[in-house]
């Protein structure tokens, strides 16, 4: 009883009081802050790679991992809409309400691919600002991690110095690995491919990879039995080369269409954590181009 | 001597002839060793001029695609700013969205109201064949940075007649400092787990039995809340309302006020990265003045309850999905216990009651979009008093329910259940099968955990 009560006191401790508290959406954002704020930042990271963004729900831990955060840093264009919210609310402080310094949503600094013309449900889950999968360009974290580091730097300004030395650190490393990773998919370019969702689309807008065709008939719609027939007869004639996924979506109808196609199911890592070789953005990037190479090979 | 001088001389001539023509080559090497040096200097004069004309393209080059780099960078900024998006009187408006229910039943013997429990609300099982159920409006948006402001009325036909029901109408305060928040209005209360929901949200075509008995389908409170998050990893959160009445169990008065109060408590956290929980304590105090029970049928005026009703309430759920990924595979089981002691006078008839109930549901999602759902549900009620004839008639076992559901949703914005329930609330079992629609148009906010 004793042990029990003391274990209970132990998960009742106040989190880091000194550093900065940092919540991050999705991994992808989590591992930016790190490069960007190293040991200057605590960051709680509410999804892993195996967790759709899109239908997390708004569990007690993460209200109170919101509850003392001093920046959050989210995707946005509606990715989190089920969840985010509601933890603003039930929990965020004014500091990291919608509008403020500390609220930062990476999706407002980079241009959005698939803006739909017509917002309308019957199109499936769609985001009327635009596809929200934007880390998967490269170019687009260098811009937002010129964002992110200003905005750290306004809500920690003792540690700007640090954070603006970090930031030129990262974006010399990141320039380099964009030009090796450009040189190392050079024969990707025209590579076609089948998605299961609208994910990868800024990563083949990058590489000049074709997207083919979509397993889900509208973004966030699962595929029927028939519709999936369907698509295989329109790929039948001339497969893509494979079928790719990421490693929280459902792995059915990717294996069901790649079996039939006789194709190749590759699970991109898709963010940090995805694979146990994405370590980090870096090592993200590296894993799915060595991914790639090996169906265009 | 003659002969040696011609030698000497021939030698002579010869050696002079030799050294003129060395010295002659001496020349020439000379000359183009110059030249070759004239050259030298020529050519590095024009490698050097090629070099610094090279370096000067280069330079101009590399200011050149400086120039392209940062007119890109206006370029894409000016997108990125058009991208976000243009203002219009309508920007403004809050987020709106309707949900929209029907159901079809086939039930023989109804119930609208729990032998032993006095009723309030709408409870019951509702008639057979179609009926159209609520149609909710909501309305929701940041007032300015300090309040958020959501109201919520539902339509429903009542004979005929255009019923409106005031569901919520509250104000809370954003962004308090220190885990505080502060919510006013009328809204539904913090007590329990399911209480918070809209019925839309739920899992099954019916609120679980106790909810009806005890709070008449969910318990709306006019007042004031606030509640405290604690600074912890684990979920602590605490809080209290004032209420003045309104919502059953409490009544409207203006001879207590505030005529009731919640204090709830909740503490929830993750196991691993698959499971979640929560747990929640509640207490319910309510001082009813003339709490009307049940319909005025007739004209005839409804027995009415003055005294004291005080409701403990224990509430848990636990959800798991593989990684946590509620999207393709996930289980839920949630359960409630309530206990309430109630004493007064109730029809003018002094009554002291003791009711307890509780239920247990699970829901599995076995693919995406289906979900299989199984709920069994109990109150009980222990009334002293000459209460025989009344509602308040202690019926002498309890009331209970069991339900199968199924349902598939197309999109999350549409549901279609089927449901079987074992209806064992009055003295003979009765078989109800529902078949029913939920769908949601507009924005519809995120749901609680």
């Amino acid at each position: 009883m004793r042990f029990i009560l003391v274990l209970f006191i132990a998960c009742l401790t106040p989190l880091s009081a000194n550093a900065l508290d940092v919540f991050a959406c999705e991994p992808e954002w989590g591992s930016l802050v790190q490069e960007l704020a190293g040991d200057k930042a605590a960051i709680t990271v509410a999804t892993t790679a195996f967790q759709d963004p899109h239908r997390l729900q708004a569990k007690p831990s993460l209200i109170a991992a919101m509850r003392g955060a001093d920046l959050v840093v989210c995707t946005g264009a509606d990715l989190e809409i089920g969840w985010l919210p509601l933890l603003l609310r039930r929990a965020g402080s004014a500091n990291v309400q919608p509008g403020s310094t500390g609220y930062f949503l990476a999706a407002d600094f980079v241009r959005k691919l698939e803006v739909p013309t017509l917002i309308d449900r019957s199109q499936g889950d769609i985001h009327p600002q635009g596809n929200p999968h934007v880390h998967l360009d490269p170019r687009n974290l260098r811009r937002i991690s010129t964002a992110l580091e200003q905005r750290l730097a306004a809500i920690d300004p003792a540690n700007a110095a640090h954070y603006e030395s970090r930031l030129t650190d990262f974006q010399a490393r990141w320039a380099a690995a964009i030009e090796t990773w450009e040189e190392r998919a050079a024969g990707l370019s025209g590579l076609r491919v089948a998605t299961n969702h609208r994910s990868f689309s800024y990563l083949a807008a990058w590489l000049d990879i074709n997207v083919v065709a979509t397993l889900e008939p509208r973004p966030g719609i699962p595929a029927s039995g028939a519709q999936l027939a369907t698509l295989l007869e329109q790929l039948s004639p001339n497969p893509p080369a494979a079928v790719l996924r990421t490693p929280y979506s459902n792995e059915r109808p990717a294996i069901w269409l790649s079996e039939r196609l006789d194709i190749p199911e590759v699970t991109l890592p898709y963010t940090v954590g995805g694979t146990t070789g994405a370590v980090d953005l870096f090592r993200l990037f590296d894993e799915t181009i060595s991914m790639l190479q090996e169906l265009s090979e | 001597m003659k002969t040696r001088s011609i030698v000497s001389l021939l030698i002579l001539l010869l050696a002079s002839a030799g050294t003129a023509e060395a010295q002659n080559l001496a020349g020439e090497v000379a000359a183009i060793r110059q030249q070759l040096l004239d050259m030298q200097r020529e050519y590095e004069a024009r490698i050097s001029e090629l070099e610094l004309r090279v370096e000067r393209a280069e330079a101009k080059a590399s200011g050149a695609e400086r120039e392209a780099s940062e007119a890109f960078e206006i370029a894409e900024q000016t997108a990125i700013d058009q991208s976000s998006g243009a203002s219009a009187a309508n920007t403004f408006n809050p987020a709106l969205g309707a949900v929209l229910t029907g159901r079809y039943a086939d039930i023989d013997r109804g119930w609208e109201q729990v032998p032993g429990f006095l009723r309030g609300g709408e409870i019951g099982t509702g008639e057979s064949g179609f009926s159209l159920g609520e149609a909710e409006i909501n309305l929701k948006a940041n007032v300015d940075g300090n309040f958020f402001g959501n109201l919520t009325f539902a339509l429903a036909d009542e004979d005929g007649a255009v019923d409106v029901e005031f569901e919520e109408a509250w104000l809370q305060t954003s962004g308090f400092p220190g885990g505080w928040s502060l919510t006013g209005g009328r809204m539904f209360s913090a007590a329990g787990y399911l209480n918070k929901f809209h019925r839309h949200a739920d899992d099954f075509a019916d609120r679980p039995l106790p909810y009806q008995a005890f709070f008449g389908g969910q318990y709306i409170v006019d007042g004031i809340r606030a509640s405290w998050i604690a600074p912890t990893s684990l979920l602590l959160e605490l809080g209290g309302e004032l209420t003045w009445g309104a919502g059953f169990p409490a009544s409207a008065n203006g001879k207590t006020s505030p005529g009731a109060y919640t204090l709830f408590a909740k503490l929830g956290g993750d196991v691993g990265v698959s499971h979640s929980w929560q747990v929640g304590a509640s207490w319910i105090d309510v001082d009813a003045v003339e709490r009307s029970s049940g319909e005025e049928d007739g004209g005839a005026d409804p027995a009415t309850f003055t005294g004291d009703s005080d409701l403990a309430l224990i509430d848990f759920v636990w959800k798991w999905a593989p990684e946590g990924n509620s999207g393709v595979r996930n289980f839920k089981l949630q359960g409630e216990y309530f206990s309430r002691s109630e004493s007064g006078v109730f029809d003018s008839l002094l009554y002291d009651g003791d009711q307890t109930g509780w239920y247990l549901q699970g829901i599995w999602q076995f693919v995406p979009r289906w979900r299989v759902g199984l709920r069994h549900e109990t109150v009980d009620a222990d009334n002293i008093g000459s209460l025989l004839g009344t509602e308040l008639e202690d019926p002498g076992r309890s009331s209970s329910r069991s339900s199968l559901m199924l349902d598939w949703s197309p999109s999350e914005f549409s549901r279609l259940r089927v449901q079987y329930t074992n209806d064992r609330v009055l003295s003979d079992t009765d078989q109800q099968f529902l078949l029913q629609y939920i769908m949601s148009v507009g924005a519809h906010g995120a749901h609680e955990f």
